[in-house]
């Protein structure tokens, strides 16, 4: 008891200067900690959304969507590369049940398009496994289905693609250190600490961006349109604003795909007016100048997200391929849409799931009243453990500070994060450490009844107690386990704490108090002990 | 200065005689609880129903009903109005809305749009929505770490103690759990994810209390042996009574602070952890020692069994210090 290897003391005090050492940063205002050498290392604890503000946003893409988006494709793609000379005549293409069809025109072509339809359904993975399952029936119809293998290969490359879309367009709201994870296999999870308004987040995360323009139907029938009626190869499309509907060609003249810039600006004839400013890579350009020029005095229409935006009149042919939209934008809309088109258009349409936002007041005035909690928590607790223990209550102190230090070091070293009932974990935990204390003064206190003389009382308090501070601790630590494992957010902010806690509050507990008394000891040699 | 010893030495409470008061009690909160629970139910936060919850910060103190109609004039549903703290924060909460998995994020916006329209000056504070879908998995992942967690300590006590023992800590795990449930019954406090947290801390520091007091009757097994089992659990109680008391006041000194001072986000959390130290301490001063009496724990039925096991404590007379 009294003999501690000099290595062990060392070993205790290295321990306890790392952990205050790591403390440190945390204390020290960002502002300060910026004018340090970049050689310091500063590991910091940071603040969970709660405490920072902030918000968290869960989103759910919609992957029902996504089959039928590459049916759509694939048919835009057997269109193409049959038209491609000597063109396949074929017809009929029809999509249903999560099936592709059509026929080939000439029996005698079926293995000409097969020929075609092969390379465009092979699998990219090196599995070998086919995108689409390709069949004829009846001689001349082809059906093409989609392999589970292609849908799931699909269905990651667009929820990959998603989380980077995701990402830009959070960092260009130019918010610091935002977190974008995927979550699952369908979800993506944002945090954005200290985001003043996460009501322009989710909208621009809930736009897919889907640029086209599209031709308007002349055509059709004002009042088949109103019904939702379109001709064959036209589509009725909603405005966006002011309601009523239009209906469109289905081919689309240009897309979003081919844009390589959009910008939101003023209307040159009326500053109060935004409107986005869109440049085309050389080939859209091209398209879009030569379907201009055959269409002059006809009105296309701008869609977004299968919303008419506008449908001006193509008054000259458009060369350059440079375009604005404008339609009663105001300046946070029109930088939006230029953010969104930018980044590009989402895969999968997302949908806000789970949403927890907190304003930096808010978050601000739980720390203060955490920190106050804390404070007098641990005041009150020293009062009580002073006047109950009285010169091993002054070791308990030591032990309850040392493990705050500790707590606060370890979570730095890990980057671990501090939410809110994080602090009430610390608070808690800090309530419990002195458990091992309790047990060991008792303990001290019963072997002075015995009667023992004072060192081996200590000796055999600090003994008998160590197996009831080791089975109490691990029904804690099996529970901080669980939580951490199944919890969410919060609740895991709580495990981490506690878990630490338990660790630290042992070591401080029972090695470092163990320590001190043995110093005491040593020094003193007391005849009897007041506790 | 003679230190302060809040419970005396050489205490000796007869605990055991009132046991069947005591377990009559137990038992009879054990049956309310469980009535309430079944009957009155819990107020489940969004968490776990789903829905959406809006806290604001008036700039002047706001007529509750004139709140209350403006935001059903929204067609959400009945609105649950609450003031936290001081009289000029509140938090609106509405029931999960009909319709697709955005609608309760699309709800919150409106809630959020109606306020900042209808109150200049008011500033949001937090803003949560929670669809039915992912409700369901939250729910589904708190009740399953509740389970999980009971079943790991289970085990573990299993491993580490006799059966009687083992029987024993698990009706007081059983005990505080359900009293802490029924007591969320009672109250209609906010049951949400935070609340699973606090009972399954709940649950360490009760078994935390139990083993300490199981280790001291194991220790006394072994050292006096010829002793009737009543005064030996007695004395057991006893002994650890002093460390029982001045844990289970430090743990509620802090958690009574953090409930007055503390952040009121937190509130339900702490008053739910507060309860559990409460209850936790009553089970392991008298139900789970009294439980052993009931089980016919023998004064040598768990000494045999061990026999090998070296004799630990009060044999050993010279210090073994080197």
């Amino acid at each position: 008891m009294l003999d501690f290897p000099r290595w062990k003391v060392w070993l205790t005090w290295a321990v306890i200067a790392v952990c205050a050492l790591a403390a440190i940063p945390s204390f020290v205002p960002e502002r300060l900690r910026e004018t340090w050498p970049s050689w310091v290392p500063q590991p910091v604890v940071n603040l969970g959304l709660d405490l920072a503000g902030g918000s968290y946003i869960l989103l759910e893409a919609k992957t029902d969507d996504l089959e039928a988006t590459r049916l759509d494709a694939m048919r835009e793609q057997i269109r193409l590369a049959m038209r491609r000379r000597p063109s396949v005549g074929i017809g009929d293409i029809s999509q249903q049940g999560g099936q592709l069809s059509f026929m080939v025109r000439d029996a005698t072509e079926v293995d000409a398009a097969r020929e075609r339809l092969l390379p465009m359904t092979a699998g990219a993975g090196l599995t070998g496994q086919r995108d689409w399952d390709i069949s004829v029936v009846d001689s001349t119809r082809f059906v093409l289905k989609p392999t589970a293998a292609g849908s799931q290969q699909a269905f990651e490359n667009a929820m990959n693609d998603a989380v980077e879309i995701v990402r830009t367009r959070v960092d260009q709201l130019g918010t610091r250190e935002p977190t974008i994870m995927r979550q699952g296999s369908n979800r993506i999870s944002v945090e954005v600490p200290g985001l003043k308004d996460p009501e322009a987040l989710k909208e621009l995360l809930g736009q897919t961006a889907r640029l086209e323009f599209k031709l308007v139907d002349l055509a059709a029938n004002p009042a088949d349109v109103a019904q939702g009626r379109a001709p064959v190869g036209s589509e009725v499309l909603p405005m966006r604003e002011g309601g009523g509907s239009i209906a469109v060609k289905r081919t689309a003249i240009i897309t979003g795909d081919q844009l390589v810039d959009a910008r939101a600006e003023t209307d040159p004839q009326n500053a109060a007016a935004w409107q986005v400013a869109i440049t085309f890579d050389g080939a859209g350009g091209r398209r879009f100048a030569r379907t201009t020029q055959e269409n002059v005095g006809k009105p296309f229409a701008i869609i977004v997200d299968d919303k008419v935006i506008s449908a001006p009149n193509i008054n000259e042919p458009i060369l350059g391929g440079r375009a604005s939209i404008s339609g009663g934008f105001t300046a946070a809309s029109a930088n939006q849409l230029a953010i969104a088109l930018r980044s590009g258009k989402l895969p999968v349409a997302l949908a806000v799931v789970q949403e927890s936002s907190v304003s930096a007041e808010l978050g601000a005035d739980s720390i203060r009243k955490g920190v106050l909690a804390g404070v007098l928590g641990s005041v009150a607790l020293i009062a009580f453990m002073l006047v109950t223990y009285a010169r091993f209550g002054v070791y308990t102190t030591a032990a309850l500070i040392v493990n705050a230090v500790m707590i606060l070091g370890i979570m730095a070293l890990f980057g671990a994060t501090l939410t809110l009932p994080g602090i009430a974990g610390f608070v808690l935990t800090i309530g419990a450490a002195v458990d091992a204390n309790v047990l060991i003064n008792e303990r001290i206190r019963e072997e002075l009844r015995r009667p023992r003389a004072a060192l081996p009382a200590v000796e055999f308090g600090y003994k008998e107690a160590s197996t009831a501070i080791f089975d109490a601790n691990i029904t804690n630590v099996i529970s901080a386990a669980i939580m951490f494992v199944f919890g969410s957010g919060p609740i895991r902010g709580f495990a981490v704490v506690l878990a630490i806690g338990i660790v630290t509050s042992v070591f401080t507990g029972v090695t470092f108090t163990r320590l001190l008394v043995s110093r005491w000891l040593q020094r003193e040699r007391p005849k009897t002990i007041n506790i | 200065m003679r230190p302060l010893k809040l419970v005396p030495d050489n205490t000796n409470i007869p605990f055991l005689r009132y046991r069947n008061v005591a377990m009559g009690l137990s038992l009879l909160l054990i049956a309310a609880s469980i009535a309430l629970c079944v009957f009155r139910g819990f107020n489940l936060g969004i968490d776990f129903v789903g829905g959406q919850m809006v806290r604001v910060s008036f700039a002047q103190p706001v007529a509750i009903e004139q709140l209350r109609e403006r935001v059903e004039s929204l067609g959400l549903g009945e609105a649950t109005i609450q003031q936290v703290g001081n009289g000029r924060e509140v938090s609106i909460r509405t029931p999960l809305p009909e319709g697709g998995d955005a609608a309760a994020d699309q709800a919150a916006r409106r809630v959020r749009a109606a306020i900042e329209q209808g109150y200049p000056g008011a500033s949001v504070g937090s803003v949560e929505s929670v669809s039915g879908k992912v409700s369901r998995e939250l729910f589904r992942t708190g009740a399953i770490s509740l389970g999980l967690a009971m079943l790991a300590i289970s085990l573990y006590i299993w491993f580490r103690f006799e059966w009687h023992f083992g029987v024993g800590a698990l009706f007081a795990l059983f005990h505080d759990v359900v009293l802490t449930l029924g007591f969320f019954a009672l109250t209609q406090l906010e049951f949400d994810l935070n609340i699973v947290a606090a009972i399954l801390t709940i649950i360490g520091y009760s078994l935390n209390d139990t083993i300490v007091v199981y280790d001291r009757i194991r220790e006394n097994l072994r050292r006096y042996r010829k002793m009737a089992i009543e005064p030996l659990l007695d004395l057991s109680i006893n002994e650890t009574l002093s460390r029982t008391v001045v844990t289970s006041l430090s743990i509620g000194l802090v958690l009574a602070i953090l409930l007055a001072f503390g952040p009121d986000v937190i509130f339900g959390f702490t008053a739910a952890m507060l309860l559990g130290i409460v209850i936790g301490t009553f089970s392991s001063v008298y139900v789970s020692a009294a439980i052993l009496l009931w089980l016919r724990l023998k004064p040598d039925s768990f000494v045999a069994k061990t026999a090998p096991e070296p004799v630990t404590g009060a044999e050993r007379v010279t210090p073994r210090t080197p």
